[in-house]
């Protein structure tokens, strides 16, 4: 009895030693992935990096201010073609919770969110490259707006249906209209976790590479032109991480840390956004 | 009254051009694909060649790959993920300890997959190949097992999130009940936490091989590309992803760009699939704790 009590304890720790040693094998190499981009990174970047274009191949020095350029207009054109579309969709679902038609909008919401970045990138090309006769912002933009729309959906609709109905019931009683309720009192109410998804959605695209190879394409000098290829942060650490150069290695460190250091800043943000202003039920 | 039936309808139209979206990107990609699907039919999913010169498109090589990588990788990072989840639901209740772990797999849920790739490129790819010269294989460096190793790296954060959420779900009532029978925590997780959120996790599973099916860059960059049979974990190959990427802007012809397409087709019905399928499994099991 004493000895199968022991066993038991015995087994217990193991176990526990078992998880802890695995967990921390996971924790370590990550952070390790971590630290060797910030070693590499950090020292290339300067004021010059950000704001200067990339040199040719083999000259050292240059920066990555066409890509940053590109990537704003690309997450630009991306929210504007999806950030009103989702809230819309959301707003349809949470006031629709059990129709029919609201549960084949949910599924097909989720199919959505699951797709490839790689075929949003084949859409666009069939869409919008290929009717348009050229590579262009605009093409990538709606490929990472299809990759952002679930995303504003979901987190729209999910913020909604947390807001009381009383306070919907209370508004409609006192003789607001169905538009003025919906668009004055219970978006405002969960504003805040609209634009947590909105900032996640963008956090999510903006290091999408597979969908810009063949839509914005890359592009070694600056562009605005909406309707013309351009450079990315992605694209750009993709395309001279490949490269023999060292000059060019050196900039895709750096980017990789700019990149890295844009998508934790939209994280925090959204953290700090919901845990100030949560929606209370 | 006006606007409010406006609005109404307004809100209709943008749930109802959510299904044609989707819709039209099932169409684009099928009426896209009807060259190689006359040319080919369905001999397309077995057929072994993929040659654009002789114009020679099947679709098995990429299909092995896809396949191969993200199974492997799935097995390689399941033990971690699990531990990673068991010692966060189970174990740490300190709220500031679990606070740190949850934000590092956050933090690393959020690096994009083409810094992945350019890590392992640098750093994996050597150590594999080091590994190759040891275990007497062809030193490519690049290959399957260097993908799969990146690709178990990268789902670790996205599976470990899904285990939390799952084990979660279990009622604390019945831990309660084990642990004042005098069950110890090991037998409380094996016994009671995990039998009652197999199906969940099974679900959990599928979900993230869904996410590894689709993914691109890291792949990209460090499984070699080639388009041969693969004929070991450690030979260069490709995966449908892989392969499009590398192949789509240089396309050599109608059917080829087609055959790219087919190969879009053919990885969007695989990865929804297995979503739908993940998705109604965690569901179940959540119905079935309320």
């Amino acid at each position: 009895m004493e000895s199968s009590y022991l066993l038991r304890l015995a087994k217990d720790r193991i176990f526990f030693a078992l998880i802890v040693f695995f967990a921390s094998l996971t924790i370590l190499p990550l952070l390790f992935i971590l630290f060797y981009i910030l070693k590499n990174g950090l020292t290339v970047i300067s004021w010059r990096f950000l704001t200067t274009l990339p040199k040719p191949a083999g000259e050292p020095g240059g920066g990555i201010s066409n890509a940053i350029v590109g990537t704003a207009l690309l997450v630009l054109t991306a929210g504007l073609l999806s950030i009103p579309f989702g809230i819309l969709v959301g707003i349809y679902l949470s006031e629709n919770p059990n129709g029919l038609m609201a549960r084949w909008v949910r599924v097909s919401n989720r199919i959505l969110q699951g797709v490839p970045s790689i075929v949003a990138g084949i859409i666009a090309y069939v869409w919008i490259v290929k009717t348009s006769g050229g590579f262009s912002v605009f093409s990538g933009g709606i490929a990472l707006g299809m990759l952002m729309i679930p995303i504003v959906v979901q987190s729209t609709e999910e913020t909604l249906k947390l807001v009381p109905g009383a306070l919907k019931e209370a508004s409609l009683a006192l003789g607001a209209s169905y538009t003025s309720t919906i668009l004055k009192v219970i978006v405002p109410t969960g504003l805040s976790g609209i634009v947590t998804g909105i900032l996640l959605g963008v956090s999510r695209v903006i290091g999408e590479t597979a969908p810009l190879l063949f839509t914005v394409f890359g592009n070694p000098f600056m562009s605005y032109r909406l309707f013309k290829p351009a450079n990315a942060l992605p694209l750009l650490i993709f395309n001279y991480a490949l490269s023999p150069y060292h000059s060019w290695q050196d900039l895709a460190w750096g980017a990789s840390v700019v990149l890295i250091g844009l998508v934790m800043t939209l994280n925090l943000i959204s953290k700090f956004l919901v845990a100030k202003w949560k929606v209370r039920s | 009254m006006k606007t409010d039936s406006l609005f109404r309808f307004i809100l209709f139209l943008s749930g109802a051009l959510l299904l044609v979206l989707l819709g039209a990107v099932f169409l684009t990609l099928f009426f896209s694909s009807i060259p190689s699907i006359k040319s080919f039919g369905f001999l397309f999913v077995f057929g072994k060649d993929w040659n654009p010169i002789s114009k020679e498109f099947g679709a098995l090589p990429f299909l092995i790959g896809t396949f191969l990588t993200s199974t492997a990788a799935l097995l390689f990072s399941l033990p971690f993920s699990l531990a990673i989840s068991i010692l966060l639901g189970e174990y740490l209740s300190n709220p500031f300890f679990s606070a740190v772990f949850k934000s590092v797999i956050e933090l690393l849920a959020g690096i994009p997959s083409v810094i992945y790739g350019f890590w392992g490129l640098f750093v994996l790819v050597p150590v594999v190949r080091w590994l190759e010269l040891k275990i007497h294989v062809l030193p490519y460096g690049v290959g399957i097992f260097t993908a799969s190793l990146v690709l178990s790296i990268m789902i670790i954060p996205y599976s470990a999130f899904l285990a939390i959420e799952i084990l979660k779900l279990v009622p604390p009532e019945i831990k309660e009940a084990a642990y004042s029978l005098g069950a110890t925590r090991y037998e409380v997780v094996k016994k009671v936490a995990l039998p009652y959120s197999y199906s969940g996790i099974f679900g959990g599973i599928l979900l993230a091989y869904g996410r590894a099916l689709g993914e691109t860059m890291a792949v990209t960059m460090v499984i070699g590309n080639s388009d041969f049979l693969p004929k070991s974990l450690f030979s260069p190959g490709n995966t449908i992803a892989s392969v499009i990427a590398n192949e789509f802007t240089e396309a050599a012809g109608r059917l080829h760009l087609s055959s790219l397409i087919e190969l879009g087709l053919i990885l969007f019905v695989l990865t929804a699939v297995t979503n739908i399928l993940g998705d109604l499994i965690v569901k179940k099991m959540s119905f079935q704790e309320s």
